[in-house]
């Protein structure tokens, strides 16, 4: 019985608690993504570099508090900075639609077309991201390290394996259900959030019944932004902040984003925990919840890591294709273009 | 045929760029971008034939050409006997079972009647297989990187020279044309995969696979050192020490009033220049002919129109995965060149912004669809890659000249002006989309 519990506790540990974390970060990602699918009908490359500005803003602003010393007491300063991180982000967003992407709007360009477009949106909002801030790492975490410490939890339970939870894996994930609540709370109950959905489910249905196409693509740069903003934020301070991490984020938010149903809200979110789960737990080393659990004399010798980390771009591609190859629409319904 | 005097002209200015770049900084940077603008034009030439001749979306370029360098290591480098010695053999012996396991299934999967019972064998196949292989190789493996790991550590290439392996130079010269054919394979992998995909689909898959084919080179150390990187390939030319030793040499360049050091390193980088115009010759007359043979138009035809292409009888599957091997074999050449140039492989340096855009962007300024355009956008991006740091610093220097020396803002614009890159080449693509949507070569 202890095995079992001690097993449950390593498990939660390294696997569960750090994927729920990092899939609430990717689930936010997706559905930013999903959501610029569904309305702009494009998959949009630049969206690693939004969250990327996102949590340069907030990071800048962080600083600047810090420096005040305002501060949330156990709660990180971020906290506080990530409305204006939002705000900032939701300026260039809107900018960048007014400058770059209305023009093939109106054109009617195909959707091919519109990703190039986002390709050299995303060169120049890396540029400007590394311009302002360097490509370096940036930390900007403070206040409480642990809601519950490894040590804490052996001598509150007496069990010989700890339990760490981070302060930032607790916040991300509370965000991450307030956002999710709030932005489906919107899309199902709201004028403008049912006009959203009507949008990307038929557009010239939804326009000869009067819905004005500019009020749709603006709220949803803005919904964008705040998702963006919220999830670059969010990963920079349970992990680090660094420039080229979000690029290389962006293919795992995709695959979520694919896997669920492109332009499906409720399938982004399942497809960010999904591949999170996979990848945490395929490139984690077993060993340890294997030996409590099974009998001594099948203790395993090795570590039982069926993949190394670094292959854990592998895992989410892999996803990807087989949903792809069985399920072309994603696991819940999607749309092609 | 009648002269266009335009797109000779812009050639024209790119070369007048690049000779300005000789007389005002230094022939060595002028003769860099050069064989760097050669490259990238055999990469944009790839690119090319696969977006602008039939409208494949691949942002994977970046894999290829990693692959490319690969083929440079496994070809030109000499073995390491002991490594195969050691654990070689049973590398290889778990590579083979691991392809098994994976034919086994797919056999499995086609062959056999759908049901539970063919689902529940591939699982066992694919389970049993993949711990079998990982018994097997990861042996192999842990006994050829404990052979002289700071030195060598993996299996090295085939270049049987033994201690004078740098004198067989013309091994990298083989290691081009490999190179491409690594790349084609890896290719047909993955367009039988993929290549049913839809466009968004097919860019997300290809950009996975990427990081991928850079995932596997930077872990796998066994292959090709992984992070710890080979240098010192060997070179198809002269090393400048011999040249700077050779008397007729010195004789040469002294007559002609010239500093041997220098005009060694010229001489060096003209070798290489000599060396990819032939390349780049060869792969733009193959490009030129197939995009006017009835192949081509075959291929354009079913860009502009896949579903009339299908009903005249064409088969689309087949021709998209036939170019897409093509154009990736391509960059996989231009992926060898490259390494051969730097004289190794570092798999850490394989960024897809650098190596899979920015050759996009190349495409897309210079007029997709034409392969001249491709080679123009290839020189100029390049050039611009190269030099838009020190022009940044020139204009920063200018606008914040009334600052103070110390003043803070004025260091931080100073010091961030290597980002100015990424911008500028985000503005290009930009401004080249809205306002010269066909490049600035267009397609006839």
């Amino acid at each position: 019985m202890i095995d079992l519990l001690n097993a449950l506790v390593v498990l939660s540990n390294y696997v569960l608690i750090p994927a729920l974390a990092y899939g609430s970060q990717l689930a936010l990602g997706a559905l930013g993504v999903t959501l610029i699918y569904g309305i702009l009908r494009f998959s949009n490359f630049a969206h690693g570099d939004t969250m990327a500005f996102g949590a340069m803003v907030t990071i800048l602003v962080t600083w600047l508090f810090q420096g005040w010393g305002i501060s949330l007491g156990p709660l990180p300063t971020a906290l506080l900075a990530i409305p204006f991180g939002i705000a900032a982000t939701a300026a260039l967003l809107l900018t960048t639609d007014q400058l770059v992407y209305r023009f093939y709007r109106q054109q009617k360009a195909a959707p091919v077309i519109l990703v190039i477009v986002s390709m050299g949106v995303m060169f120049v909002m890396n540029g400007l991201v590394r311009f302002i801030i360097g490509p370096n790492d940036q930390r900007f975490s403070d206040g409480e390290r642990f809601i519950i410490s490894a040590r804490e939890f052996k001598k509150i339970t007496g069990l010989s394996e700890g339990l760490a939870f981070k302060t930032t894996q607790g916040i991300t994930i509370v965000t991450a259900v307030i956002v999710v609540i709030a932005l489906f709370w919107f899309l199902n109950r709201t004028r403008t959030g049912k006009s959203m959905r009507a949008f990307s489910d038929n557009e010239d249905l939804a326009l000869l019944s009067g819905i004005n196409p500019d009020r749709v693509v603006m709220v949803t740069w803005l919904i964008v932004a705040g998702l963006a903003a919220t999830g670059g934020a969010l990963y920079g301070l349970d992990k680090s902040f660094k420039p080229f991490i979000y690029l290389q984020l962006l293919l795992p938010i995709f695959a979520a984003a694919v896997v669920g149903g492109l332009g499906n809200p409720l399938g982004a979110i399942a497809g960010g925990f999904v591949i999170a789960f996979s990848e945490v737990l395929i490139t984690y080393p077993l060993k340890k919840v294997l030996g409590y659990l099974l009998p001594d004399r099948f203790e395993p010798d090795t570590l039982v890591q069926l993949l190394s980390t670094d292959y854990k771009f592998a895992v989410s591609f892999t996803i990807l294709i087989i949903v792809l190859l069985f399920r072309p629409t994603g696991l819940f319904k999607g749309k092609s273009v | 045929m009648t002269i266009n005097y335009k797109n000779i002209g812009l050639f024209f200015l790119v070369a007048c760029l690049i000779l300005g770049t000789g007389f005002v900084q230094s022939w060595n940077t002028a003769l860099f971008i050069l064989n760097m603008g050669l490259v990238s034009a055999i990469m944009a030439l790839g690119v090319n034939l696969q977006w602008g001749f039939a409208g494949l979306f691949n942002v994977g370029i970046m894999g290829f050409v990693a692959l490319g360098g690969l083929a440079a290591v496994l070809i030109s480098m000499p073995p390491t006997t002991e490594a195969w010695a050691a654990g070689g053999l049973q590398v290889l012996l778990g590579l083979i079972l691991g392809a098994a396991t994976v034919t086994g299934a797919i056999l499995v999967q086609t062959r056999t009647a759908a049901g539970r019972t063919r689902n529940l064998t591939t699982i066992a196949i694919l389970i049993g297989g993949f711990f079998i292989f990982r018994a097997v190789f990861d042996g192999g493996v842990a006994a050829v990187e404990a052979i002289d790991a700071a030195g060598t550590g993996y299996l090295g290439g085939l270049n049987f020279g033994g201690a004078n392996y740098k004198d067989w130079g013309f091994m990298t010269l083989i290691s081009w044309p490999v190179g491409g054919l690594l790349a084609a394979g890896v290719a047909w992998l993955i367009g039988k995969t993929a290549l049913g995909l839809r466009s968004d689909y097919l860019a997300i898959a290809t950009l996975g696979i990427s990081e991928i084919i850079i995932a596997v080179m930077k872990n796998e150390d066994w292959l090709s050192r992984g992070v710890k990187n080979v240098i010192g390939l060997p070179r198809p030319v002269p090393y400048e020490i011999e040249l700077q030793e050779s008397a007729g040499f010195i004789e040469r360049t002294s007559s002609l009033g010239l500093d041997p050091v220098t005009s060694s390193s010229i001489v060096v980088k003209l070798g290489y220049a000599g060396l990819f115009s032939i390349v780049l010759v060869i792969v733009l007359i193959l490009a030129q002919l197939a995009l006017a043979s009835p192949w081509g138009r075959m291929m354009r035809a079913i860009r502009d129109n896949e579903d009339a292409a299908e009903a005249m009888g064409k088969n689309v599957t087949a021709r998209h995965l036939q170019i897409f091997i093509l154009g990736s074999a391509i960059c996989g050449v231009a992926g060898a060149m490259m390494t051969t140039l730097d004289s190794q492989l570092t798999p850490a340096s394989y960024q897809p912004l650098r190596f899979t855009f920015l050759v996009w962007v190349m495409v897309i300024v210079g007029g997709s669809g034409n392969n001249f355009g491709s080679v123009l956008g290839g020189f100029l991006i390049f050039f611009l890659w190269v030099q838009v740091e020190p022009m940044g610093a020139i204009l920063i220097q200018i606008l914040t000249s009334g600052m103070a020396e110390d003043n803070g803002l004025r260091l931080h614009l100073l010091e961030s002006v290597a980002h100015m890159r990424l911008l500028t080449m985000g503005l290009i693509l930009i401004l080249v989309l809205r306002f010269a949507p066909k490049g600035l070569i267009p397609e006839k």
